[in-house]
This record gives structure tokens, sequence and C-alpha cells, in this order.
């Protein structure tokens, strides 16, 4: 298992390259000029000194040589540095400096570092899509297990039935739909996300709680679609085994029989399931995120791509790649490990 | 002393004659048709899509309003069953669904999105399927090729699609449309990013079942007479893997129309003068306080679509698997 897991590590590595060497190329016909914005008084010769300040200047193969520096290197370099300087967890190890000024990468927007801005974002995102996620999985488990317990009951009936519903109404219907419901008729809930708003006190504690009621509702419902439905179809598969039916024959509970016994076995390709959804919670729901005007990844993403800001779309594309093949294998193992009849050796 | 008992030679030799079929032999697709009719939801599903595209292809010859058609005097009118409980409201029975905030007609611009979104989910439907089912037999048949064709659709697989997809639509619309028109060159931008990033799950499934049939008998049989492996393929491999391609093909139609109404929500989607159901929903979220229709309408229309699609690819899935089939 050992021996896999490595071996799969060092082989995402070319498979990354190969991914960012795609987009960045892909990158590379945009149409856009981030120069464009610059008023025509500019003589050209200072234009072209700006666009090499950017790193536009040189060919495209160079570009990606030091972006990839950039991003594989000197970024690494920055966050340990971060990490033992700033944060609770590993503030306590001496202050490494690592980082001596190299040039990061630069967002064209802001012409700030486009890692310090992606972790200013990611709260947003984590806050919202993850406690989405997290609600799903509460939700959707029980109601996969009890409706394939009682297959063909009303509750299995409706529960199908609400799940074909998460499968097929898009977040960009769901999320105007409940704003004119909650926010406009019923008055509850905020329609768009106030990011500002800082948690110091019980009242503030309400507020971020019904701000995010309505997108993470939204979210929920697609992943408990999703989820319920495959917690379903691999209980079915296993209530039907025998060794279901030595369980109840040697008179062991009903409760054993379900929980312990098939419930353990049929929560192995579930896992990983969910193991492979984590990436979203980072990627950001674009969607969702833009309905409700949570300034997240998602919208980061979206509001990159329509200002031109490669070097910020490249390097949010790259993150969005790393954690999903990165889940991939993650998922894999976990299915070796849960699951003794896989070998992979 | 004992009665003869009456003979009944008839009987006897009727005994060794063959029994006649009670019933005339069927086929497979009547089997298919007969189990997929049990299923309800699929049957709701089935006939409401046949419906939804009946509706958009008929529809403009028989609602003849152009839906571009800028109508400034009855602007921001409402739906006519508005004046059931509004009696003020602003209806008119010449524009049924009401207008938008150009007084283009609703009615009109719901057929004409719901042709493009279903155009849309249709051609990348079937783009991404002979996408698909091409790399999957290639993988399945050809030993070769099985280990690179695999490996590129785990890279596929691993790129983030939707990013991707923006991406690429922000980065190519310019030159298509110059090339094609402004909705030409939308239309097969659109398709052709949709059907590339949406044809791994049918390579991976046909190359699955490629693998498992081209070892049974008929298959040797075949290949001992001399067939090509070209021949094989179409002749005897790709009848019996066609029920995972109808499942997938229902799915990818779902997930197509889906992908277009959001890129179209996210306003990357075909020009603005161009009405898809997800461009219109767009719209409208800035008004929906005053006109809630406007989103209504083509949400309802999208999601029910969508949804009847899934019901159908579940009634297919059940239809086509013989184990099922009979209960």
């Amino acid at each position: 298992m050992l021996t896999y897991a490595i071996r799969r590590l060092i082989l995402s590595i070319p498979t990354l390259l190969f991914i960012s060497f795609i987009v960045f190329m892909l990158l590379q016909l945009a149409p856009g000029d981030p120069m464009a914005q610059v008023p025509l008084t500019v003589p050209p010769e200072v234009k072209e000194k700006m666009r090499e300040a950017l790193g536009v200047g040189e060919p495209a193969l160079v570009q990606y040589w030091k972006w990839l520096v950039q991003v594989g290197w000197i970024e690494p370099k920055v966050f340990i540095d971060w990490l033992t300087r700033d944060t609770f967890l590993f503030g306590w190890l001496p202050d490494t400096k690592l980082y001596n000024g190299e040039l990061r990468v630069i967002s064209w927007q802001t012409r700030s570092p486009v890692m310090d801005i992606i972790i200013q974002r990611i709260p947003q995102t984590l806050w919202v899509v993850g406690i989405a996620y997290i609600v799903a999985i509460i939700v959707a488990l029980p109601i996969g297990i009890y409706s394939a317990y009682k297959q063909y009951s009303t509750f299995d009936q409706a529960g199908t039935f609400v799940t074909m519903i998460g499968f097929s109404v898009p977040p960009f219907f769901t999320g105007p739909l409940l704003i004119v419901i909650f926010s406009v008729s019923l008055g509850w809930f905020p329609s768009i996300y106030d990011t500002t708003l800082v948690v110091d006190s019980w009242a503030n504690f309400k507020l971020q709680l019904q701000q995010m009621i309505m997108p993470v509702m939204v979210l929920a419902f697609q992943i408990t679609a999703q989820l319920s439905r495959y917690m379903r179809a691999s209980m079915l598969d296993n209530l039907n085994q025998d060794y279901v039916r030595t369980a109840r024959a040697k008179g062991l509970s009903e409760n054993v029989v379900v929980w312990v016994h098939v419930l353990r076995n049929s929560m192995i390709p579930v896992v990983t399931v969910i193991a492979l959804g984590i990436p979203s919670i980072f990627g950001g729901a674009i969607i969702t995120e833009n309905v409700f005007k949570v300034n997240g990844i998602g919208q980061l993403l979206i509001t990159a791509l329509f200002a031109n800001d490669l070097p910020m779309v490249m390097t949010l594309t790259f993150i969005f790649a790393v954690l999903i093949v990165m889940f991939n294998l993650i998922a894999d193992i976990l299915y070796g490990v849960l699951d003794p009849r896989i070998r992979y050796d | 002393m004992t009665e003869p008992v009456p003979a009944t030679p008839i009987a006897a030799i009727e005994a060794l004659k063959d029994k006649e079929p009670t019933k005339p032999p069927r086929s497979q697709w009547r089997d298919v048709w007969d189990q997929f009719r049990k299923h309800k939801g699929a049957m709701f599903g089935g006939g409401f899509l046949l419906f939804i595209t009946l509706a958009v292809l008929i529809g403009p010859y028989i609602y003849t309003v152009d839906p571009q058609a800028l109508d400034i005097r009855n602007k921001d009118m409402r739906p006519i069953y508005t004046a059931l409980w509004d009696s003020d409201a602003k209806v008119g029975w010449n524009k049924p669904l009401g207008s938008d905030q150009l007084g283009r007609d609703n009615l009109a611009q719901m057929i004409a999105g719901g042709r493009a979104s279903m155009a849309v989910g249709w051609a990348a439907m079937i783009l991404s399927l002979v996408i698909g089912t091409l790399i999957g037999v290639l993988a399945g048949y050809f030993r070769k090729l099985d280990g690179p064709l695999m490996r590129l659709t785990d890279l596929f697989l691993s790129l983030p699609i939707l990013p991707l997809l923006l991406v690429a639509v922000t980065l190519f619309r310019q030159p298509l449309r110059a090339s094609f028109g402004p909705e030409g060159g939308m239309f097969i931008l659109i398709v052709t990013v949709i059907a590339i990033t949406s044809w791994m799950p049918t390579a991976r499934i046909v190359r699955g079942d490629i693998l498992a049939i081209k070892e049974r008998e008929f298959v040797l049989a075949a290949r001992s007479i001399g067939t090509t492996p070209f021949r094989i393929i179409g002749r005897h491999l790709l009848p019996n893997v066609l029920s995972p391609i109808m499942v997938s093909a229902a799915l990818g139609l779902a997930t197509a129309i889906i992908t277009e109404s959001a890129l179209s929500f996210l306003g990357v989607g075909f020009p603005s003068d161009f009405p898809t159901w997800g461009k219109m929903l767009a719209d409208a979220v800035q008004r929906m306080e005053q006109f809630p229709e406007r989103v209504l309408l083509p949400g309802i229309a999208i999601s029910l679509t969508v949804l009847s699609v899934n019901y159908l690819g579940d009634g297919l899935r059940d239809a086509l698997d013989p184990r099922i089939r009979g209960r």
C-alpha cells in the first residue's frame, strides 16, 4: 500500500505539470492585453517596459518556467514563513525567513501577489461551501440508509423524487427562488452575503447565521441529492448479500445487522465519493457564490476571467487541479485501506 | 370386466407433437419497451421531453411573434394569469406570458430560448457520445491503445471542468465569432467545449464493457472466419454496448442543458440579443421582486426538462438491464 501511494504520488507530478502546461498554453492564446487600460498618451517604449515588468514580453516557454518556479518554489517559501510567523499552530517555531524578496506571481488586476488574494478569499469559501458539505453529509446519509432499508416504501419514493429534483434544478434557479421567497416575501434572511461582518457578539453571530443559511441550503440540496442516492445504492447492494442473512440467522438484532454489518460495508464507496467531492469545497461553488455575492474563490475566478487577469486564472486553475489530483489519490488509497479485499500491489 | 378404456390415440399423438409457442416470439426491444412502460417517471419524462422538443420545433410556426422585436409601448407586461388575483396588473392577450423591459414577447422568447438550449444540449450530447464511444472502443479493443487512452481520460477527469469551460469560452469567443457569426460561432464553441469536457464517463463505461465482451465466443467465432477488426467492432461489439451508451446519452443531455444555462447565466454564453433559458433567467434576476415570473418561467422550463431527461435515463437504465427486466 505504501509503495502504491508513493508511486501514485510521483506519477501525479507529471500529470500536474502537463495540466498546468496545457492551461498555460491555452491562456497564451487569450486575446486580451494587460496594457489595454493604460492611457494612450503613454509612449510605446514605456508601455513595452511596463509589459516586461509584468513578465509578458518574454517567450511563452520562459514565462511558463518562471511561473512554475514562482508557484512551485517561491510561494511555498512564503507560505512556510507565514506559518511560522503568524499562525497559532506553528507560531512557536522559530521564524524561518526563507523568502527574501524574489518576485512572486503578480495579479494584473491589483498588482499584488495572487496568493495573498487567494488566502484572503479562502475563509469565505470554506465557511459557506464547507458547511454546506457537512450539512449535506449529515442529511444525506440517514436518508440514504433509511430509504434503502425500506425500499419502495413511501419514504423511499418521496426521497427518490426529491433527490431527482436536487439533481435537476440548477443552483442558479434555486438561488434566486430562495431569495424571492425568504428575502423578498418573508424578509427573514439578507439576499447578499456580507463578508465584512465581524463576528464579535451574539447579535453578529445571528446575522452571520442568517446570511449563511440560503447559500448553504442551495449547495447542500445539490450535494445531498447526489450523496443520498449513492448511499442508497450502496446499502441496497449490501442488504441482499449472504452475510446479512447469516447475521440475521444467528440471531443478531436488526439494529446490529443494519448499523454495524451493513452500514460499515456500504460506507466504503460512499467515503470515497465524499473524498472525491472535497476539491469542490475549495474550488468554491462558482454559481452559488455569484448568486449570493459571496466573495470566495469561485467569484474570484469569475472576476479574474472577466478582467483578463491571466496569472490569477492560471494559478487558481492550477490549485483546483492540484486539489482534484490529490483527492483522487486520497480516495483511491482510502478505498484500499477501508476494503481489505482491494490490493493494489 | 374391465371397461374398455376409451382410447385416445389422438391425445397421445398430440402429446408427442411439438408444443406450439403460446405467445408469438418477442423481440428484445419489445421487452425493453414493456419494461420501460412500467416506469411511470420515465414515461412522464419521455412524454415531457417529446412535448418540449415539439413545442420548440413547431412553436415558432404557430406562434409567429418575433422574439427579438422591440415593442416599447407594451413593455413590462405581466402574464395573462396574473389578472386572476391582481385586476390592476398590466396584462393583455397579445402577450400571453407578458413582456420584458424592452417589450419583447416572453412566450416567443421562451420558445426561441428553448430551441437554443435544446439544440446545444442535443448537439453537445451527441458529440460527446461520439468522442466517448470512439475512445472507449479503441481503448477496449486495441490493447496497445488502452494505456495511453485511459491515461488521457484520467487526465481529463482531473481537469477542473467549470473553470476550464469559462476560460475556453472567454478566450475563443472573438475568433469564432469573427469566422462563423455571433450566434453560429458561439454555438460551435459551446457545443465543442461541453463535449470535450464531458466524454470521459462514456469512454470509461464503453471501454469496460468492450473489454468484457471481446473475450466472448461470438467475437472469437467472428475473428476465426476472418472478420476484420473494423467489422467486428461495428457488427458485434457496438450493438452490445448500446444500452450503456443510451443511458449515458440521457445523462449527457441533462448535463449539457444545465452547463449551457450555467454559462449563459454567468454571462459567457450566447450574445445578449439571442435568448436562451439561462440568459433569460440571468437577465430577470435583477427585477425578480416586481416580475417573479420572468425568473420562474425559464427556471421551471430548465428544471422540468432536466428532470424529465433524468427520469428518462433512470427508466432506460432499468429497461435495458436484463437482470431487472420482468420484475
